[in-house]
């Protein structure tokens, strides 16, 4: 046997590599779950109710349709419209948002009051997304590359067995010093998220509250953001969930924006 | 007027809900704006006190739509014919090209409260009597035509009947008047309609348009029957044709807006006829940033020139204010949102550097619920006595709006 530790390597090899596919960096966790969690179907729609509620239980209704279409990957370049229901006074306006990867998005607005589409500033993502405590980014995803990530830990979200990533900004000027997320390990959708601030206390907390199967694709239907530090919380169920409805490219224009089709927005 | 629209509510709501996917909307709504310098020149001390509501009608059926609003207002100032059909159109919309026809609010054009390409009439009554902002615009009886090729968007409207600007009532807002003494007036409107287009594209990430207008000046002219001993005086609409171009885009951490027309006063090409508008080039720059969450701030340049600059001075009667060359005017919007977006703080200012004339409108609406929301504001006007804003330097207000919705 003068070639055993040969033997014993072949033996070994399967091992190795699958103690490899096991062991994701923090950067590969993250982006498989921004591509389960905000890039899932070629394009997606749902109808979304957001329920405002402060500290007191006093709750405001935002209600909208939202479309999603891809132009290409997972982390790539992506196209929202939203049409609002509710609040009244905002009823019948559009809002639509052109995704780029590692530079500003895109966004105008179509003001029905005095049927106006106006371009609107968007250089930061960290805003609150129509009052709710989501960020822009909350709602369609932070560039991957903006933080460093680490996977710190594995531990079980209820009785998902979860990834724990800690995910710190390269830059100075991010307004949170690192988050925390839970991501499962078989769906790779985020089940917990914590947000810290720069003086590492904890003051935003995500938690997927329902997940269904829309077409095999599983998707977070209810979610909530909490402000710790205010009391305030953001409740959202996606309704009417769906995929790979052949959306075209044009709708994703002036034209619909001035004049939603009802088709896409019911 | 109210009992015949309500009529035709009820008339054209029975088929259509058996027809059409229908929804009901509306407000209920009061507006008061009370003088704080001066009273009215028809003594009063209000510029608005009314209540109104809206009814909103809109089916679907397939590529056909319908669409009603209708306003019920009471006006405690005096004025019996403020109910009025807001929009009323029906569209068509087929893969690449739609139509609308009827009553319909058109906006073209980037600036805010400054306007170079939107052609369609506005209500400065509205805005200067602390209206809500979707009154500064007027419907105009007309079809849209939408055509949407590959390689570009194109809007035309045509419309048979002129539809002009309303400025404010001289019962209540302290207009400049050359020839105060003469009484005897008369407006006449032009017998024709107007014609718009609008080419639309995206070029590198830039939204550009162009623009072409052929109508009439939506602000009237005054022509007296003599010009040593006047005896009466008409109001009319001079002819203007428009050639005009828009741009924007990210520039920066903001939004670039750069728009530019020519105004053709097909009536006065000379320019020696000082009744009519001189053919002006009016530019607009604007940039628009967001320096901090829930702010934004909007910073406009606006510039109009005169291209018969001396045959306007030599016509121009002894008496009458002359205009400068160019007029500069810079603006400025600041909009903070407050409490997740229910509390908005906005202002705007405008200031022309040639003569003075400003406008500055800060206002603070609140929403009490997702239904319920009021505002109060304020508007404050100065410069030369014939300025635009300066001639109603005596008619600041404050207002206030409350709005149920449903």
């Amino acid at each position: 046997m003068k070639h055993w530790w040969i033997w014993l390597i072949a033996a070994l090899l399967p091992l190795a590599f699958s103690g490899q596919a096991q062991a994701l960096t923090g950067e590969e966790v993250m982006k498989k779950s921004q591509a389960a969690f905000l890039y899932p179907g070629k394009d997606f729609k749902a109808r979304v109710v957001m329920k405002l509620i402060n500290k007191d239980g006093q709750e405001r209704v935002r209600e909208m349709t939202m479309l999603r279409k891809n132009m290409g990957e997972a982390g790539g370049e992506q196209k929202y419209f939203m049409y609002f229901f509710q609040p009244s006074d905002v009823k019948d306006m559009t809002f639509m948002i052109y995704k780029y990867p590692a530079r500003d998005d895109d966004r105008w607005m179509f003001i029905p009051a005095i049927n106006m589409v106006k371009r609107i500033a968007a250089q930061d993502k960290r805003s609150s997304f129509v009052g709710s405590d989501f960020t822009y980014e909350d709602v369609s995803g932070r560039d991957i590359e903006d933080d460093s990530h680490a996977v710190e830990r594995e531990e079980k979200v209820g009785d998902r067995d979860c990834y724990v990533v800690r995910s710190t900004p390269k830059g100075s000027d991010a307004d949170f010093g690192h988050k925390i997320t839970w991501v499962d390990k078989t769906s790779f959708l985020p089940l917990k998220e914590e947000q810290y601030d720069k003086k590492n206390i904890r003051y935003k907390q995500f938690s997927a509250d329902e997940i269904a199967e829309v077409k095999g694709i599983p998707t977070v239907v209810r979610r909530t953001m909490k402000n710790l530090q205010t009391g305030h919380r953001s409740e959202v169920a996606y309704l009417k969930t769906d995929y790979d409805l052949g959306m075209e490219d044009s709708l994703f224009s002036e034209r619909f924006l001035r004049q939603p089709p009802r088709k896409w927005v019911d | 007027m109210p009992r015949s629209a309500a009529l035709y509510f009820v008339v054209l709501l029975a088929p259509l809900t058996a027809w059409a996917e229908v929804t009901l909307s509306g407000f209920v709504q009061q507006n008061t704006a009370f003088n704080t310098v001066a009273a009215n020149p028809d003594n009063r001390h209000y510029k608005w006190l009314e209540e109104r509501a809206q009814i909103k009608l809109d089916a679907t059926e397939g590529a056909w739509r319908l669409l009603a609003k209708g306003d019920f207002a009471y006006d405690h100032l005096g004025r019996n014919d403020q109910s009025e059909l807001r929009e009323g159109y029906v569209d068509y919309a087929a893969s690449n090209w739609d139509l609308r026809v009827g009553r319909q609010i058109i906006t073209w054009g980037l600036g805010d409260l400054v306007f170079v390409n939107d052609f369609f009439p506005k209500d400065y009554e509205a805005l200067f009597a602390g209206r809500p902002l979707e009154y500064l615009k007027r419907g105009v009886d007309a079809v849209k035509l939408g055509a949407y090729p590959e390689f570009a968007n194109f809007e035309l409207v045509l419309a048979p009947d002129f539809q002009e600007s309303r400025i404010p009532d001289a019962n209540r807002f302290r207009l400049y008047d050359p020839m105060p003494t003469v009484t005897n007036r008369e407006t006449v409107k032009p017998g024709q309609g107007d014609a718009g287009l609008r080419a639309y594209r995206d070029i590198a990430g830039y939204d550009a348009a162009l623009y072409l207008y052929r109508g009439f000046q939506r602000t009237p002219s005054m022509r007296p029957d003599n010009m040593t001993a006047p005896a009466r005086i008409t109001y009319f609409y001079p002819g203007l044709s428009t050639y005009g171009a828009s741009l924007s885009g990210r520039a920066g951490a903001g939004v670039l807006s750069l728009e530019a027309a020519y105004y053709d006063s097909r009536e006065d090409r000379a320019g020696n006829d000082f009744a009519v508008p001189n053919s002006q080039t009016r530019l607009l720059a604007g940039y628009q940033i967001q320096p901090a969450e829930d702010t934004s701030l909007g910073l406009q340049y606006y510039a109009e020139h005169m291209h018969d600059y001396g045959a306007h001075l030599a016509a121009l009667p002894a008496g009458f204010p002359a205009d400068k060359r160019w007029s500069h005017t810079v603006t400025a919007r600041l909009t903070q949102f407050f409490l997740h977006q229910t509390l908005r703080f906005s202002a705007y200012a405008s200031h022309n550097a040639g003569n003075g004339d400003h406008f500055v409108n800060p206002e603070l609406r609140y929403s009490f619920t997702d239904r319920w929301w009021g505002a109060v504001g304020a508007n404050l006007f100065g410069g030369k006595p014939w300025g635009q804003f300066g001639q109603l330097a005596h008619d600041d207000n404050l207002y206030l709006q409350a709005r149920y919705e449903f």
